[in-house]
């Protein structure tokens, strides 16, 4: 059962580094391979924070948020918004190029080293509920991702943005005529996404790992969430990162020998079966 | 006489809309055949169901005598049926001559040849040479197709159609955005295919379907509303309260 | 996507429908015949230019023969592969397990490596058939991922993470041995590369690459028109393989040397710069592109050789900002003199 559980927290991180990619797929139809270098950034956000300049750890997760929607809005200000409409080849070699800057930038910065995170006290230990072992720190990662999870489904479906953002996406130019900013809505969705992974990197930072690699690393994981559960809804890639989560969790746990081939052959053979993923509407045709 | 084409109770739903309701046509062979109806009364989708763009609901298609309702696109068009889009669906990266080449080679079985240039398939160059210049495309034959203006994509449009040699030739509205005087030119190319190939035509243009058919089928709302020859149809007040009346 | 010269030349006059000239303006190749052999020429006589530099020459050819395999796929069919490593590792692996097991001779496992990728490729085009590009970039990435842990856990048969070592080649045909200085094996290379490319130019002037442009290019249509979209993606998916398999053998058979890397995602990305680096479409883009890829990797290498990686990003997000195509147009007009960079209209 711990070992289930630590699969639910591992996948409710998984979902919060992915949703921010299911939003720029979905509604933008931009492939963004380089999302995991947002979610670096907020990693080494909290890392900078917390061991050089004494921040508390709690303060420095709306912070990991905050700085790497910023460093979203800019790109997406400077570059990516150039890159909406282009072919998916040219997303794909764009991105794939912001990823080995990263990667590259970071290691000279910070070094290649993994990265330490230190926990304060109160989220260390265990705790044991209904027979249960369970690590605080995992406890809390997971109360921070339903939140997050809740907050983005009632900020899509009840909120003013999300509605303007699901018409902007339906129709760009219908949505223009309706006096919606759809570069301005665009935009916000991006920093958004970021930050959303930003804040994924920083809470994950200790239970993933953290180093320069970590975008490439985690790169299939995120699209796994993203294809698999498809990009109409929340719940879907929610449920996928769930199930990957467990699934990797209990793989590595049960017969470490496979490593992730586990992972690989189940995302191949499932997109085999839902080319448009496990939980998306059926599209005609 | 076998008929070239026929549908049985052919039904297409999408979700709770009936596209296609129930319909039974027989076009025999060498038929000059339209097919008309307001917008929106399912002419295209008969024709997506014929060509195997989409599957029907229900029903059945026999071409030239054998069923082929369950066959794909590439086989039933091996089997003879070639057809134009409303919209044009050609190929932005190829010239005119290697589309025209390349539907000749497709229909007669070599689109699978790789030991040996398309410039040897000689029956596929050299109808490809008559049709280009048939439609006028003959200086134009080695551009992209991209850059050509409209006009001329239309007609490259039902030129790769036509190489095709088909034994049913579906023609969904070929004049359309096509100048006046072109039109007529258009339809004299149509006209003049051997005398056994079949001819459906969808088309808004009345001059243009009643100098053209021999044979009219109006569909209303997904279903066959009649069926007759042009001097019928023509007198038909039915056709005209529903149809005719409106343009 | 990008031909220079192709179709742009000839597009005046009124031509009679003549099927002689018909098959001559169907059959021109994507260069110009001059500028192939002028290519060919630069290839063999760079080696006694720069004999020195024998071992770079092989891995450009290498390479090049790597990044042409994928045009294949990306420029013909219009498939987006991130996993084209799959079948450059599966190629190196069998040779390279082939030679250590003893079967040492070059071209019956040049050949079997070639088979074996020929082998995935074949298997995996079926996982590629359907579903979106997202889908498929997913899957070609999946498939090279799957078989880094497959190369990584068997590590008793590859070497694992520390690589495979003691590849020792015989002397190719039995005539030419291998020396250090990869003078035998540039040429090996670059003859495997000339018949490779030989074959690839055939197959792309027949009715089957006129079929593959037209799926491309709009796959309703090339359906309507009788062509088995799913058959020949399947055909063109495995040929390519083969050639990727080629590709690493070689690597494997020439440096004697085969480490999880050549399976790693950092070398499919690296193909497919190359590629849109020297174009799309035209077959000689991925040996252009391998040429100015591994020239500038060596010289920036010099400079920061752990930083590279920097520049190769930098490179990607350049490319797409300005445009592939004008890039790759631009670099073939600035190959011979360097001309008309900064300065130029102000547009």
């Amino acid at each position: 059962m711990t070992i289930i559980f630590d699969g639910i927290a591992y996948g409710m991180l998984l979902f919060i580094l992915a949703c921010g990619l299911a939003l720029t797929l979905g509604l933008m139809n931009f492939i963004n391979l380089a999302h995991g270098a947002f979610a670096m950034a907020g990693g080494y956000v909290l890392v900078v924070l917390t061991q050089r300049a004494g921040v508390p750890f709690l303060a420095c997760l709306p912070l990991a948020f905050l700085v790497t929607a910023l460093i979203g809005a800019l790109l997406e200000r400077t570059l990516y918004q150039h890159l909406y409409g282009r072919s998916h080849l040219d997303q794909v070699l764009f991105s794939v190029g912001i990823i080995f800057m990263a990667i590259t930038a970071v290691q000279y910065v910070m070094g290649s080293s993994q990265q330490i995170v230190r926990l304060p006290d109160w989220l260390q230990g265990r705790v044991e509920i209904a027979g249960i072992g369970m690590g605080v720190y995992r406890l809390f990662t997971i109360a921070i991702c339903a939140v997050v999870a809740i907050a983005l489904q009632v900020g899509l479906v009840r909120t003013r943005f999300g509605s303007q953002l699901r018409a902007a996406v339906d129709d760009p130019t219908v949505a223009r005529g309706l006096g919606i900013n759809v570069s301005l809505v665009f935009a916000v969705t991006f920093a958004v996404g970021s930050g959303l992974a930003g804040l994924g990197g920083a809470l994950g930072a200790e239970l993933l790992g953290l180093d320069p690699v970590f975008p490439l690393r985690y790169m299939i994981y995120f699209l796994v969430v993203v294809a698999v559960g498809g990009t109409t809804t929340i719940t879907g890639p929610l449920l996928a990162a769930l199930i990957l989560g467990i699934a990797d969790v209990l793989g590595k746990y049960y017969v470490p020998q496979l490593g992730a081939f586990i992972i690989y052959t189940l995302m191949v053979l499932i997109l085999l079966w839902r080319p448009n993923g496990l939980f998306s509407r059926a599209v005609a045709r | 006489m076998t008929a070239a084409l026929e549908t049985h109770g052919l039904v297409k739903r999408f979700g709770g809309l009936v596209a296609t309701n129930d319909v039974s046509l027989s076009v025999g062979k060498g038929a000059r055949h339209a097919l008309i109806g307001p917008n929106g009364a399912g002419k295209t989708t008969l024709i997506n169901l014929l060509t195997g763009v989409l599957a029907p609901t229900s029903g059945r298609i026999v071409v030239g005598g054998k069923d082929v309702t369950g066959l794909t696109a590439h086989q039933r068009a091996r089997r003879g049926i070639a057809r134009t889009f409303q919209i044009n669906q050609l190929f932005p990266d190829m010239t005119p001559l290697e589309t025209v080449v390349l539907a000749h080679a497709a229909a007669h079985g070599r689109a699978g040849t790789f030991w040996q240039p398309a410039s040897r398939e000689r029956a596929s160059v050299e109808r490809a040479g008559e049709l280009l210049s048939r439609f006028g495309l003959a200086d134009v034959m080695s551009r992209r197709v991209s850059s050509l203006p409209y006009g001329k994509q239309r007609l490259l449009e039902i030129a790769v159609a036509i190489a095709a040699d088909p034994q049913v030739l579906l023609l969904d509205e070929p004049a359309a955005g096509v100048p006046e005087d072109e039109r007529h030119e258009i339809l004299s190319i149509v006209e003049s295919l051997p005398a056994d190939v079949t001819v459906v035509l969808i088309e808004h243009d009345m001059d243009l379907v009643f100098s053209f058919a021999g044979r009219i089928t109006v569909l209303v709302g997904g279903a066959v509303f009649t069926e007759g020859s042009v001097a019928e149809i023509a007198a038909n007040p039915d056709v005209r309260r529903v149809y005719l009346g409106e343009g | 996507m990008s031909a220079p010269s192709r179709a742009a030349d000839q597009s005046s006059g009124a031509i009679p429908a003549d099927g002689g000239v018909l098959a001559h303006t169907l059959s021109r190749p994507p260069l110009p015949l001059a500028a192939e052999i002028a290519i060919w020429i630069v290839a063999v006589g760079a080696f006694f230019v720069v004999p020195d530099r024998a071992l770079l020459l092989n891995e450009i050819a290498i390479l090049g023969l790597f990044a042409m395999s994928l045009d294949l796929v990306l420029g013909y069919a219009g498939i987006v592969s991130l996993g084209h490593a799959a079948f450059f590792g599966a190629g190196a692996y069998v040779a390279g397990m082939l030679a250590v097991n003893g079967y040492a001779t070059p071209l019956p496992g040049l050949l079997a490596a070639g088979l074996a990728a020929a082998l995935i490729g074949f298997l995996s085009s079926f996982l590629i058939l359907r579903g979106s590009d997202l889908t498929r970039l997913m899957i070609t990435l999946g498939v090279a991922l799957i078989l880094l842990e497959i190369a990584n856990r068997f590590d008793d048969w590859t070497g694992g993470a520390d690589g495979l070592y003691g590849v020792a080649m015989d002397p190719v045909l039995g005539l030419f041995e291998f020396d250090l200085y990869g003078h035998t094996a540039y040429f090996y290379s670059l003859s495997v590369l000339f018949l490779c490319v030989l074959v690839a130019r055939l197959v792309i002037a027949s009715p089957f690459g006129l079929s593959l442009r037209a799926i491309r290019g709009n796959r309703l249509r090339a359906a309507h028109l009788g062509i088995g979209t799913s058959r020949h993606l399947v055909a063109v998916y495995t040929l390519s393989a083969f050639m990727a398999g080629l590709a690493g053998a070689l690597n494997a058979q020439t440096t004697q040397f085969v480490s999880l890397e050549v399976l790693d995602f950092h070398r499919s990305a690296d193909v497919l710069l190359m590629l849109v680096l020297g174009g799309t479409g035209y077959l000689y883009g991925g040996l252009i592109g391998a040429v100015v890829f591994k020239v500038l990797q060596t010289l920036i290498s010099d400079l920061t050789p752990q930083y590279w990686q920097f520049w190769i990003g930098l490179l990607l997000v350049v490319l797409v900002l300005v445009g592939r195509d004008r890039m790759s147009e631009r670099l073939g007009a600035l190959l011979p003199g360097r001309r008309r960079g900064v300065e130029g209209d102000p547009a």
